[in-house]
């Protein structure tokens, strides 16, 4: 990836916390347009949180986040709207609706943002299927999923607009590694070729190796970004004791 | 999906039975939304035996657009026709495999509505006799447990028992008070108008006070504790089921039975009687107010109750609380312990463990209206 491509997300100076407690203070960072660009850091440091504010769940306390070209904080009615079909988020155990089938989830979304008729809104989601590898699948409802299958699902749904960014919230989390392999053949794959912008939230190193153009690393006690980079090169020069924990100690066990 | 609608279409009729589709511009949801319907008429209408798609002019394809060649190709394929796409850039021919998603499965066909019915009908016969032989069985499991308890009282968690006795009693203590003096003002007032054509508006206290003392003192007071609390009961080890934490009290060893349901039995089954009393109580004060404002003195009413009323009316009403108490625990907990694994099965589960414990309440108060009968209370 280019570093001359331009940024797609914009966060500067962003404060993010529950309550009083704050933690993040003060992050700033951008996504450029095309990369796969990865949120990493130990339990409980914020990674979901800061997600969660990106994709406008939340308002942080100070600071602004822009995403392809809109300020999600304070973007509010058509605007707002306009920005929510150009953005898809898959979440971690996947939120399918429980009581559709996988077809249904995926015209509930195209639905609310098109009139299509509804032969084309399932040939849509069919085809969305077809890409995430489920095509055999779209009649099951979630509960017949296997955990795989799920974020499968997920992604599909989260595609259904031909978004321009996907954020995905721990996508290989709970997985075993061939599953969670294939799961980032399938990132790979669609960010080659649909050209999609990824926002990932992970801490699998063999995940962010596999995938990931540049990644953040936050951290607990600092409550900032540690280190940033491609993750080579936060692997092999940081000197950042706990990055080079981080690295190493699951390269050991790996 | 991009919604610029920047897409122009042309036909075309070829020679044999032929159809050929031009498309240019961007070939997106807002054209596709568009030229969906006028495209599928025109091959509904012509029904040609090949279709081409001059794609020369697409500039740019999305979901959408993509959905309505796959349509027609899925189209053609039904009727055996030929489909092809021509000067598709290569790009977007790429893009066209990567999702295409095959010809759509053909539904399934179900069963005719005859044989669906009476599968239905034996289906709902075997869940209800099933339903009953898994209450009765799992009521019987839970009172052999509560004779264990009463020989070793020690084996109850009484730290939860109490807490949940608060909860389930002495948090309801209001809301079934006011409900008995409502019930007792309005059973006064409409008792009162047949009365009064006889002049026995006396006998008004007669009446309210058998009826809250024999039926609908306990029955009131167990709707009350089904709605409020055996619902929660089910909810509450609904969501421990599906959260895995009953799985995980069965592989530590301990009996969810004794850990969960036996607290809320022995809870239920202290309260209710309680409770009851509660709503008799305020019952007859909602009743003596009506009396006290036809003119009666308190003294008067209360000497006719205890007159109309004896001990025998009382117990006998309180001696159902005890058995609806544990019917709506018991009930509860069954309903809560049989919860499934979908989203919606807490709520399910809820639903079933108020039904059925209004309908095992109104059961068994007439059992005990038929055994008092022969009886003589």
């Amino acid at each position: 990836m280019g570093s001359d491509a331009l940024p797609i997300i914009q966060v500067s100076d962003v404060t993010v916390g529950y309550d009083h407690q704050i933690v993040l203070k003060d992050v700033t960072f951008e996504v450029r347009a095309g990369e796969v660009f990865c949120i990493l850091g130990g339990s409980g440091c914020g990674k979901s949180t800061l997600l969660k504010h990106m994709i406008g769940l939340h308002r942080p306390m100070t600071g602004s986040i822009l995403v392809d070209g809109t300020d999600i904080v304070s973007a509010e009615g058509e605007e707002r709207r306009a920005l929510l079909g150009r953005i898809g988020v898959a979440y971690q155990n996947g939120a399918l609706f429980g009581s559709m089938t996988l077809i249904e989830n995926i015209c509930l979304v195209l639905e609310e943002f098109t009139s299509l008729p509804r032969q084309a809104m399932q040939t849509i989601a069919r085809m969305k299927m077809k890409v995430v590898g489920l095509q055999d699948a779209g009649d099951r409802m979630p509960s017949e999923l296997s955990g795989g299958m799920r974020k499968r699902a997920a992604i599909a749904r989260a595609l259904a607009l031909d978004p321009k960014i996907l954020f995905l919230d721990e996508p290989s989390a709970g997985l075993d590694p061939i599953t969670a392999a294939q799961l980032d053949d399938l990132i790979v794959e669609l960010s080659q070729t649909l050209k999609i912008t990824f926002v990932i939230v992970t801490h699998e190193l063999a995940s962010i190796f596999a995938v990931a153009d540049r990644v953040i690393m936050l951290d607990k006690e600092r409550r900032t970004i540690i280190a940033r980079g491609a993750p080579e090169e936060l692997r092999d020069r940081s000197d950042d004791p706990w990055v080079r924990q981080f690295f190493h100690r699951q390269a050991a066990l790996a | 999906m991009a919604r610029s609608d920047t897409a122009s279409l042309e036909c075309e009729q070829l020679d044999p039975g032929g159809l050929r589709l031009a498309f240019r511009g961007t070939l997106n949801a807002g054209s596709a939304e568009r030229l969906w319907p006028e495209v599928m008429r025109k091959v509904a209408e012509s029904r040609p035996s090949a279709v081409e798609i001059d794609a020369q002019g697409v500039e740019s394809l999305d979901a959408a657009g993509m959905a309505l060649l796959f349509e027609l190709k899925a189209a053609q394929e039904d009727r055996h026709g030929d489909f092809r796409i021509r000067g598709l850039r290569d790009d977007l021919g790429e893009l066209m495999k990567l999702f295409d998603p095959g010809p759509p499965s053909a539904p399934a066909r179900g069963p005719g509505l005859l044989i669906r019915s009476v599968n239905g009908l034996g289906q709902a016969a075997h869940e209800f006799v099933t339903g009953f032989h898994s209450q009765v069985g799992f009521l019987g499991e839970i009172f052999v447990r509560l004779l264990g308890v009463l020989v070793r009282p020690s084996r109850l968690r009484w730290a939860d028992t109490f807490l949940i006795a608060e909860k389930a009693g002495a948090n309801a203590v209001g809301i079934v008070a006011l409900m008995g003096f409502l019930i007792g003002l309005i059973l006064a007032f409409q008792s009162a108008i047949g009365m009064r054509k006889f002049g026995a508006e006396i006998y008004v206290a007669d009446l309210v006070v058998l009826v809250l003392f024999r039926e609908l003192g306990p029955l009131i007071t167990a709707f009350i504790l089904t709605s409020r609390s055996g619902s929660a009961f089910a909810a509450e080890l609904g969501t421990m089921k599906v959260n895995e934490e009953v799985d995980a009290l069965v592989t530590m060893g301990v009996d969810p039975v004794q850990f969960l349901a036996l607290p809320r039995l022995v809870a239920a089954i202290c309260v209710m009687p309680l409770l009851t009393l509660f709503n008799m109580l305020f019952g007859l004060i909602g009743c003596g107010l009506v009396m006290r404002s036809f003119g009666f003195p308190v003294a008067t009413y209360i000497d006719q109750i205890q007159e109309a009323a004896s001990l025998g009316d009382l117990c006998g009403g309180l001696v159902k609380t005890f058995v609806f108490g544990a019917l709506i625990a018991g009930i509860g907990c069954l309903r809560g312990l049989q919860t499934g694994k979908s989203p919606s099965a807490v709520g399910d589960s809820a639903t079933r463990a108020v039904v059925s414990g209004i309908v095992a309440i109104v059961v068994t108060d007439g059992v005990f209206a038929v055994m008092y009968y022969y009886l003589g209370i």
